[in-house]
């Protein structure tokens, strides 16, 4: 097992590192840097102005020099400075990570908690109308851009209590302080609420035909002893494959959600320092991204051994 | 009795100009504002866009300023503002001001006359400091340097008289900078003499500014502070405004279909719809196939609907003109029977599609053979929405249209380097001023000539306007050089857009210019009756 650990963490290494040479050098394909947004949107340029901001911003050394200090700087915690706003990247990018982190934490928190029970509500009932009600609700969760719910729930609170739950960083009531998370929360989270209870349905309706589960009614196992403590627990292991995987998906969706919501989190800001060019910033951000990924598949695997005694990782 | 009545509608009609004129502002209160996107920097010589005034200008003063509650910017509406007095030399070389004593930047240094050659000597690229990017360098091209004859007195020494200069410096997009802050300080923490002092800019989050107590005009600001909150999602920001989250739109920022949405759900707010002196034109690459010909860019300009356009876009609301902003807002535009001289401005459109088919047969084209081009514009609506109304009209002469939608990041220089057939480009102007129009994108050489349209006699004309100082004299040359730009099918214009700002009741003294969108922010007479 230990060795196992050590070799999944060293291939995360490797992953991480191959991560930060694609996104380094399609960041410098993409046509346009941050001094030619700078200088062509301001119209008159003297090249020499643009010579000179590129050699202050590093832009004119070669591209594999760029990665290199990037690189070094990096495994000294220098994460270099903002093109925009001038200030040290880690200073933009921190504050914005507890916003995020907490929004995608309360956002999967509700897609598990919505989506887990129903699904085993539906596949229990399979057939019955309350099956078919909640599989109308997961289709309508899985077709309903997240963009679009939000600002429908936004319209919806303008016009029903006359205000918006849009961040706001110093709430003056604790409604106002759930609300501004809690609400893009579950605009963000339907989605993977909706997937999550489609794949606890199927799986479950897997599990609820096995022999086992015959035998352990026929010993007489109470209905909820079965399904939650016999069948759910197999069951599990696809919806937490899921969750890891939507864990990971979500930030393309927290970033309409922190758009339209307006939170200013960290998948918001990647757009901007991608519309701006903002190299340190994009290339830093995107790893931290991959870092969750790679750290949110390795726990999934690690919980897989933790919930399912048969699973057992070998040398 | 009829007399009687009169009276009383007269005195009716004069209530609400008295309630408004006895009305004493109140002092206090944060003007909360949403902001459209996130400024590159607070730095207003650094930057190209009304993004950065909007929230800057209220941290500093320029030497003159267009009058803040005057919505036309004119030579007539230029007042004071860290200049006492100011007075033209009689060859009208010399444009001298004495300034006002014990002003003080918000660190408490004195403004001082070093600080104004310090600003304009950077302006003109001759200082030690230079500004990561200076986009209006060229405004000074006529001024050969800037004296100052001890703390309190500056001049501005030119090569050859221009009245423009007066305008430029009354700009929003002209303020004073102190001598003692670094371009890169000014970039993340301004530091000015205006009404409101800089607290934070957190980018994509937030700009606060609070009242300036030191101010020099007494009694002003009545506002406590001014916080923006910046909401890219124009949905959103208007949800908030209507919600009552925010006292008052983004300036200029309110198109017109959401205009109806804001007076549907918020039927209280006061909402005005004033041009922008922004023209939407027609960019055409000259020196290559197939418009190198010009008739068949003499058809495209003759092939234009400009009523359908604005019908679609702005449902009636926008104004049909030459390269100068139309009347009534503009003060430069040709007379109404001269714009309908020009071929393609006339009102039988028909007609002239005619005579541009007419056109393009001529230069080998017709029913059966019909000219592919790509219409490139940029990936924003503004620019979309209207390339696809012109690809829709030139069907109608033989020009298959195909839209070529660019990334910002990659519009301005694909059309400098002149990669592009016909465009639909954007052109914003700071001043209602012939001089910062002509020169910029229509000078021989002008970075921002992206039609690389190039006419030596018309050069004379832009000098001899820019240098005549009779008002009257130097209109009638404007219109002759609009005219002629038009008839040339330099940069053809299909309109002149109007956007709407909307605020709450209780915010008073906005006045949003008509002429402009770059230089009505200072705020410092804005209060809220609240």
């Amino acid at each position: 097992m230990f060795a196992y650990i050590v070799r999944r963490l060293a291939l995360m290494l490797v992953t991480l590192i191959g991560i930060s040479i694609i996104i380094f050098v399609l960041l410098r394909v993409v046509p346009g840097n941050i001094v030619d947004i700078l200088f062509d949107a301001a119209g008159f340029v003297d090249p020499s102005d643009k010579a000179n901001l590129e050699k202050e911003l590093g832009l004119n050394l070669p591209i594999y020099q760029q990665y290199l200090n990037w690189i070094g700087g990096l495994l000294h915690g220098d994460l270099g400075y903002s093109y925009v706003s001038e200030k040290p990247a880690l200073q933009e990018i921190l504050p914005r990570i507890p916003i995020t982190a907490r929004l995608a934490g309360l956002a999967l928190l509700f897609s598990a908690s919505i989506g887990i029970p129903l699904g085993v509500l539906s596949a229990v009932h399979q057939g019955s109308r309350l099956d078919y009600a909640l599989r109308v609700v997961s289709l309508s969760g899985l077709s309903l851009p997240s963009f679009w719910l939000g600002l429908l729930i936004l319209m919806a609170s303008v016009s029903l209590f006359g205000s918006m739950p849009i961040y706001n960083p110093n709430p003056k009531t604790w409604t106002e302080a759930i609300a501004i998370y809690a609400v893009p929360a579950m605009a963000v989270g339907f989605r993977s609420a909706a997937l999550t209870m489609r794949i606890t349905r199927s799986s479950m309706l897997e599990i609820l035909r096995q022999d086992y589960i015959r035998t352990a009614r026929a010993k007489g196992a109470s209905e909820s002893s079965v399904n939650y403590h016999h069948a759910l627990k197999n069951a599990i292991l696809p919806v937490i494959t899921v969750i890891g995987i939507e864990a990971a998906f979500l930030i393309g969706g927290l970033i309409v959600t922190e758009t339209v919501f307006n939170i200013p989190g960290v998948a918001r800001f990647l757009v901007e320092a991608l519309r701006w060019r903002d190299y340190p910033i994009v290339q830093n951000l995107v790893m931290l991204i991959a870092v969750v990924v790679v750290v949110a598949n390795f726990t999934v695997d690690m919980l897989y051994a933790a919930i399912d005694p048969r699973i057992r990782y070998t040398d | 009795m009829r007399s009687a009545r009169t009276l009383a509608a007269a005195v009716l009609l004069l209530l609400p100009a008295c309630d408004i004129a006895s009305a004493e502002p109140k002092q206090g209160g944060i003007l909360r504002m949403y902001h459209r996107d996130s400024p590159g920097s607070a730095s207003i010589h650094e930057g190209a866009t009304y993004s950065v005034n909007v929230p800057f200008m209220p941290v500093f003063n320029n030497l003159v300023i267009f009058k803040q509650d005057v919505a036309q910017n004119s030579v007539d509406s230029i007042v004071p503002d860290l200049a006492e007095s100011w007075a033209w030399s009689p060859d009208n070389k010399k444009l001298t001001f004495k300034l006002k004593q014990g002003v003080k930047w918000h660190d408490g240094k004195p403004f001082t006359s070093a600080d104004v050659k310090c600003t304009f000597d950077m302006l003109m690229g001759k200082s030690q400091q230079k500004f990561r990017q200076n986009p209006r360098k060229s405004w000074y091209d006529q001024v050969s340097d800037v004296t100052v004859n001890g703390d309190y007195e500056a001049s501005f020494n030119l090569k050859r008289p221009q009245p423009a200069l007066l305008s430029l410096l009354a700009s929003g997009y002209t303020p004073v900078y102190p001598c003692h802050v670094s371009p890169g300080e000014m970039r993340t923490h301004p530091i000015g003499t205006g009404p409101f002092k800089f607290v934070e800019f957190k980018a994509n989050e937030s700009i606060k500014l609070t009242k300036n107590p030191d101010y020099f005009k007494k009694g002003l600001p009545h506002l406590d502070g001014i916080e923006f909150t910046i909401i890219t999602n124009r949905s959103t920001a208007i949800l908030g405004f209507v919600s009552g989250k925010f006292d008052m739109t983004f300036p200029t920022e309110v198109s017109i279909p959401l205009l109806k949405e804001v007076k549907a759900q918020a039927p209280n707010a006061i909402c005005v719809v004033e041009p922008i002196n922004v023209s939407t034109n027609i960019i055409v690459n000259s020196s290559s196939p197939p418009f190198d010909n010009a008739d068949i860019r003499r058809a495209l300009a003759l092939a234009l609907d400009r009523k359908a356009f604005i019908q679609i876009m702005f449902e009636g609301q926008a104004d049909i003109g030459g390269t100068m902003l139309p009347a009534p807002g503009g003060l430069w535009a040709m007379p109404k029977e001269m714009l309908e001289s020009i071929p393609g401005y006339g009102p039988n459109v028909n007609a002239s599609r005619e005579e541009a088919r007419k056109l393009m047969q001529k230069a080998g084209y017709g029913p059966d053979k019909r000219l592919a081009v790509k219409v490139s514009t940029r990936n924003i609506p503004i620019y979309r929405d209207p390339a696809v109304i012109l690809i829709d009209q030139l069907k109608s002469i033989y020009i298959d249209g195909e839209l070529d939608v660019v990334d910002t990041a990659q519009w301005f220089p694909k059309v400098a380097r002149k990669d592009y057939s016909l465009g639909l480009n954007l052109t914003g102007n700071a001043v209602d001023d012939p001089d910062q129009s002509f020169y910029e994108n229509y000078s021989c050489g002008s970075e921002r000539n992206y039609t690389n349209y190039c006419n030596k006699e018309i050069e004379k004309l832009f000098d001899q306007q820019s240098a005549e100082t009779d008002k009257e004299k130097r209109k009638k040359l404007v219109w002759e050089i609009d005219k002629k730009l038009q008839e040339d099918v330099a940069r053809p214009i299909i309109f002149h857009g109007r956007t709407g700002t909307c605020w709450q009741p209780y915010v008073k003294g906005v006045t949003v210019m008509v002429n402009s969108s770059y230089n009505g922010y200072r705020y410092e007479d804005v209060w809220m009756d609240k």
